[in-house]
């Protein structure tokens, strides 16, 4: 069972795609790009579809998936968090 | 798996061009005759009323883009005949007369001093010649290379962006180099990716004009914004289905002109392309606006990936869905046309996904309709770029 896919290797997020993701649940994750699977629990209850973070980031890091910029963390996250709306922000507009 | 030699049963109108629908038309120039087009088309039993909210006292480009929008519905090739109803004669003339450039049949009606009911008795009486003479088309063999495709994405979520978007690109990788006319737009939403848009862009010339447009959209956003747009672009919708910001929206959107794609060429609203390849054409990321010019740029079937579920559908175009998000295949299956779902459990592979959508195009293509045209969903949505006079 994949708990959750990442695009490539040294993107900060994976994206959920199982319903009832919960906190302390040892998710296992594939990385499409590399097809390789990882492993990593959640320290969030986390919706499917919402992405987790793979590593800690800092207050104003970037956060990279598909290998690209999507964003900057408005507030420190750590590995296993949900990452959404409430911790990183647009860069544009 | 589909090659040089795939065929479709198509609809060959008068210009050469090749529909998948046979659609009878009756279409209204402005708002205040979408009454009569609708009592035409309950009056003549296999026409189909368009019914939209503008058309009076605009002017310049956007007068030009609604003109451009009603001219290419009426002429696209899904479309057998028309019957153009409008209040004035002039406009009315002027919309008729260029669809007839197609060479099928149209006929135009104005209100004005004929009031509804001669209108609605005489433009009933064009339509049950149209349908009747319709009814007898036959479809015909067409080489796949005669397809022209659009895509557009809605209502997505991260599924989109890992499941359903690049399924289509693998189906457009397929299709590219069969010669068939493909599209992609949705300007805002390349916000974040425009780069590797332009990079992927068949020239420098390609890539100035593809940059010119995107930056005119920005700036248009810039203009009016009065936010981040954090509640308008990810939508309510793509925030729910755990899209955070544009630019992950983008990278997402981007997956859906796949790997191999260049793109060939730049269309404005509702332009008609003038040779196969791949067209980015400036547009709104409204799901209803968007297919609505696609289908007046000329394009005969629309992929259509979704997240949390869009439900859009067109009158002229089917629109077909497909959906990688198990919960969505689970709770709104009846909107979805192909279930990619089974990529994010590695129970199929992206070629696998690509082939199932290609197979239901084609299916769509010889008839088979789909979930929106079930549904009745016909969201005829006409771009405006400013207020009206």
């Amino acid at each position: 069972m994949i708990h959750f896919v990442v695009h490539e290797d040294g993107d900060s997020v994976g994206t959920i795609v199982i319903e009832g993701v919960k906190s302390g649940d040892k998710l296992t994750g594939w990385v499409m790009e590399q097809d390789k699977m990882v492993t990593l629990p959640t320290i969030s209850e986390i919706p499917i579809g919402h992405k987790i973070a793979l590593q800690d980031l800092k207050k104003d890091d970037t956060v990279i998936k598909y290998g690209v910029d999507i964003g900057r963390a408005i507030a420190p996250i750590k590995a296993g968090e949900h990452l959404h709306v409430h911790n990183v922000k647009t860069k544009r507009w | 798996m589909i090659s040089k030699d795939t065929t479709f049963l198509g609809y060959r109108r008068e210009n050469g061009r090749v529909g998948v629908r046979n659609h009878v038309i009756i279409l209204p120039v402005d708002d205040i005759s979408n009454a009569a087009c609708e009592a035409v088309a309950n009056n003549i039993k296999g026409t189909m009323a368009l019914p939209h909210p503008y058309g009076r006292l605009q002017f310049g480009a956007d007068l030009e883009l609604h003109f451009r929008t009603l001219i290419g519905t009426g002429s696209n090739p899904n479309v057998a005949a028309v019957v153009v109803i409008g209040i004035e004669p002039a406009w009315t003339k002027l919309v008729a007369d260029a669809i007839a450039k197609t060479g099928k049949p149209v006929e135009g009606f104005s209100i004005s001093r004929n009031g509804d009911h001669a209108t609605i008795m005489n433009a009933s009486k064009a339509a049950r010649e149209m349908v009747q003479a319709a009814s007898e088309k036959q479809r015909e063999v067409c080489p796949i290379s005669e397809l022209w495709v659009s895509t557009k994405c809605g209502e997505s979520d991260t599924t989109s962006g890992c499941g359903a978007n690049p399924t289509v690109g693998n189906a457009f990788d397929k299709l590219y180099g069969l010669g068939t006319t493909l599209c992609f737009g949705e300007t805002s939403e390349l916000t974040g990716g425009e780069h590797l848009v332009a990079e992927r862009c068949r020239t420098p010339k390609v890539r100035e004009q593809f940059m010119a447009l995107f930056n005119k959209y920005q700036a248009m956003i810039d203009r009016h914004k009065t936010s981040d747009l954090s509640d308008s672009q990810p939508t309510k919708g793509n925030i729910a289905g755990g899209l955070t910001t544009i630019e992950e929206k983008a990278l997402g959107n981007i997956q859906k002109i796949g790997k191999k794609c260049m793109v060939d060429g730049v269309l404005d609203y509702a332009e008609t392309p003038t040779g196969p390849g791949l067209w980015f054409m400036q547009s709104s990321s409204a799901a209803a606006e968007m297919v609505t010019l696609c289908a007046a740029a000329g394009y005969v079937v629309h992929l259509f990936p979704t997240g949390q579920g869009n439900i859009v559908g067109n009158p002229i175009v089917p629109v077909i869905k497909l959906c990688a998000n198990p919960r969505t295949v689970r709770t709104m299956g009846e909107h979805v046309d192909v279930d990619t779902s089974g990529l994010l459990q590695r129970e199929m592979n992206m070629d696998q996904a690509g082939d199932a959508l290609l197979d239901m195009m084609l299916r769509t293509a010889n008839g088979r309709l789909t979930a929106a045209e079930a549904l009745g969903h016909r969201e005829f949505v006409l771009t405006r770029l400013y207020e009206s006079a």
